[in-house]
């Protein structure tokens, strides 16, 4: 019997490594992910207070190429009011996000996480994917892909979600 | 026995693992698998077409490439 025990415990260790990390999801506080080489803060908890819309994109992903436009509208509408956009770049060359760039570019704040390590934290299930953080740093909305006919909607919930901080400052 | 103990051990580990050592890319990961090369049909427009027909046959879709398969817009 004692011999045994290690087999089993071995097995279950086995067991639970396998488990899958779990994706954050709508109401779940965010955790303080580090934001590499971000041109407005280095943590995420430094935005603490604004309405966070973080999202993950790579220069191979077409979806995002559509997203960008958008979020330089949304970035320029909603800024005074307390809106931060931050583009998570998930590129592993530097070079490949330096080439999008200069085609599609982008007026909002970046972030560089070549490794994937932001996006782990996430739990990144498709790409591109955005989390809409409330100024309570309270996950709003996870929003994976973009189309064209998505703006609306993600519009209004941006705008819900900065009515909502200055009601409770 | 302890060296026993320990293969036995070693092939729990293999048995209950498997494959699942090797992780599939991770949805950042793609952008190899995203390249135009990788694909399994030289024009996109017939690649359309095919899967447009398989797609009404088969009731399936996706898994094609990193557009139909990875970030939900087909």
């Amino acid at each position: 019997m004692k011999a045994w025990s290690p087999i089993v415990s071995t097995a279950l260790f086995v067991c639970l490594a396998a488990l899958p990390a779990h994706a954050l999801d709508v109401g779940q506080s965010v955790p303080d992910i580090e934001l590499p080489g971000a041109t407005v803060a280095p943590r995420l908890a430094a935005l603490k207070g604004k309405v966070v819309y973080v999202d993950f994109w790579a220069s191979w992903c077409g979806p995002c190429r559509q997203s960008f436009p958008w979020m330089n509208d949304m970035q320029q509408k909603y800024g005074a009011q307390g809106l931060q956009v931050v583009a998570v770049n998930v590129d592993a060359k530097r070079g490949d996000a330096d080439q999008f760039l200069t085609e599609v570019p982008a007026r909002f704040a970046l972030a560089f996480d070549p490794k994937g390590d932001a996006a782990r934290r996430v739990g990144v299930k498709a790409m591109p994917t955005a989390l809409l953080i409330g100024a309570d740093g309270k996950i709003v909305k996870v929003h994976q892909g973009f189309r064209e006919q998505d703006r609306a909607e993600l519009e209004a919930l941006l705008v819900a979600a900065l009515s909502s901080a200055k009601a409770q400052p | 026995m302890k060296r026993l103990a320990l293969a036995a051990c070693a092939f729990v580990v293999a048995a209950l693992s498997g494959c699942s050592l090797f992780k599939p890319p991770q949805p950042w990961e793609k952008g190899q698998l995203a390249r135009p090369e990788m694909t399994m049909s030289a024009d996109p427009l017939d690649e359309r077409f095919v899967q447009h027909i398989y797609s009404s046959k088969e009731s399936a879709s996706g898994g094609y490439g990193v557009g139909g398969g990875g970030c939900g817009c087909n």
